[in-house]
């Protein structure tokens, strides 16, 4: 399984700004390794954001989302102690959920 | 004592359970657009996504580095004031594909996402907003790309 | 050609390319540009399998690093970094945090620190050894290096560390010194600090363990080290041996009352 992400969700007013980090390789399909040969594309496809278990967002990314994925949304209505979810799936199916409680 | 960590372990084991259920379908996405992702320009971008001709705007705005030290990670912000954004993307014009990301958005967040791009070379890079109404409104800026260095 | 004359030449056709107005805003809009990534450094990634692994049992005595000394008390980790490379009194040598760090993976749980020492970086368990450096290293952000000097065998290494430092070798007649020994010195944008003297907070030996942007790697100063002796087109002196510990010590010294900003960002 994935390496977890960072997630962290600060609250201010009635916002919650989200930052998030992945830990993710993002291979972008053009570069060669060093025998010359290419290395396959490999990168997160999808990503979904909720909040209290509400989906909010969602996004669709390319290879060309720089490795080790960086996130920032903001969410609108939200306060300390609620609870933001981030899930992404990527080119190989493989998935990954974490959660933060936003402060 | 359940450390941190331990909780967004079980808190990932609980979601992945919900997603395989199927009961709750808005854990699985609309199919990825990958003609979109393929497509070389803003123009052929926006017909993959059968959106309209874009309008630049003042009300929408690209934000980042003038120079970024390193193609592999610039940061970018799209983001609007104006009310009713349906869907954001990021564009790099020079990329082998101009499209990085596709944002679409709920009433329950801004109008306003950042994320980090890889650029191979200096290039104009854009935001676009897909309006609930249709309009399509873009902005754009230069982003330089150099080679600092040797390493530190 | 001597390096010195390569260096100025390279100097030269950097200045005479450019205007110096120019010059002035090409710094300033880089600069931007890094102050743009400092939120959200993926250096937390490894920060966070850092601490992770300290806690786990591992190797063939299936045991934690939770009792690991690391020069303030078994287990003690805030703190550690700004005093490393330090003298230890069970090995009766000067050791620096990954040769630390190596030591307790070898009495704590039964690793093979030779064969570690010989995994290339990124590989196997050099992964862990730079998560854990990092994890290490945030522990103790924002603190100011206070080498000790007091040992013997201190003072020793930071001597053998000056000497190194300006030994000069290999195919380009390069020392450490040629590209780090003078003030406003830089290799096309790269601004290159001196480090003979305190380069102040957050430079040089303050600046690593970093991420580095342009290859997504996390390094530890120990691949820092070593990898510049490969610019230098010298063979890498090895993980954890005498000579970088001794660089290390050099620098660390030199960094009296600077603060760490480790782990940082980089190109």
């Amino acid at each position: 399984m994935a390496d977890p992400m960072r997630i962290r969700a600060q609250v201010a007013g009635d916002k919650a700004t989200v930052r998030v980090l992945m830990s993710h390789e993002m291979e972008s399909g053009q570069r060669k390794d060093s025998a010359g040969k290419i290395v396959p594309a490999w990168f997160i496809q999808e990503v979904t954001a909720t909040h209290n278990g509400k989906p909010v967002l969602t996004a669709e990314w390319g290879p060309a989302v720089s490795k080790n994925p960086f996130l920032q949304f903001v969410i609108k209505g939200a306060k300390a102690g609620d609870k933001i979810g981030v899930t992404w799936k990527d080119t190989k199916g493989d998935t990954r959920t974490d959660e933060a409680t936003a402060s | 004592m359940q450390t941190r960590r331990e909780t967004l372990k079980h808190s990932a084991i609980v979601a992945g359970l919900l997603a395989t259920t199927g009961l709750f379908p808005q854990y699985a996405l609309a199919a990825y657009n990958k003609t979109a992702f393929e497509a070389k320009s803003l123009a052929e971008v926006l017909k993959a996504l059968g959106a309209g001709a874009p309008v630049e705007s003042k009300d929408v705005t690209i934000g980042g580095p003038d120079i970024a030290e390193n193609g592999a990670v610039v940061p970018l912000t799209a983001s609007t004031v104006l009310p009713g954004a349906k869907q954001m993307l990021i564009l790099v014009e020079k990329n082998p594909a101009a499209m990085i990301a596709m944002f679409n958005l709920t009433d329950s967040v801004e109008a306003n996402v950042a994320t980090r791009a890889k650029m191979g070379q200096s290039s104009d890079v854009y935001a676009v907003v897909i309006m609930a109404d249709g309009k399509v409104l873009f902005a754009k800026k230069e982003v330089k790309v150099t080679l600092g260095g040797c390493g530190g | 050609m001597k390096a010195s004359k390569v260096f100025s030449l390279l100097a030269l056709a950097c200045l005479a390319s450019t205007a110096v107005q120019a010059q002035k805003t090409a710094i300033q809009s880089i600069e931007e540009y890094r102050a743009m990534l400092q939120d959200g450094n993926p250096a937390d990634l490894f920060e966070a399998k850092g601490e992770d692994v300290w806690k786990q049992k591992r190797g063939p005595k299936k045991a934690s690093l939770e009792q690991c000394n690391l020069g303030k008390g078994p287990g003690v980790v805030k703190g550690v970094f700004v005093e490393l490379p330090r003298y230890f009194a069970d090995t009766n040598k000067v050791q620096d945090l990954e040769s630390r760090l190596l030591t307790c993976m070898e009495t704590l749980q039964g690793f093979n620190p030779v064969d570690i020492a010989k995994t290339d970086f990124g590989k196997g368990e050099q992964v862990i050894m730079t998560a854990l450096a990092t994890w290490v290293a945030a522990e103790s952000k924002g603190m100011k290096f206070n080498l000790s000097q007091a040992h013997t065998q201190e003072k020793v290494s930071f001597e053998v560390g000056k000497r190194l430092f300006f030994q000069r070798g290999g195919p380009h007649d390069f020392s450490c010194a040629s590209c780090h020994g003078q003030d406003n010195t830089r290799i096309r944008l790269q601004d290159l600090p001196n480090l003979t003297k305190n380069p102040g907070d957050g430079v040089g030996f303050a600046a690593w363990p970093a991420y580095r942007v342009s290859n997504g790697q996390m390094w530890g100063m120990q691949q820092r080290l070593n990898d510049c002796y490969r610019q230098q087109r010298f063979p890498y002196p090895g993980f954890a041996s005498e000579a970088t510990i001794a660089l290390a010590v050099y620098l660390g010294v030199n960094s009296q009352n600077s603060a760490s900003i480790a782990p940082a960002i980089k190109r």
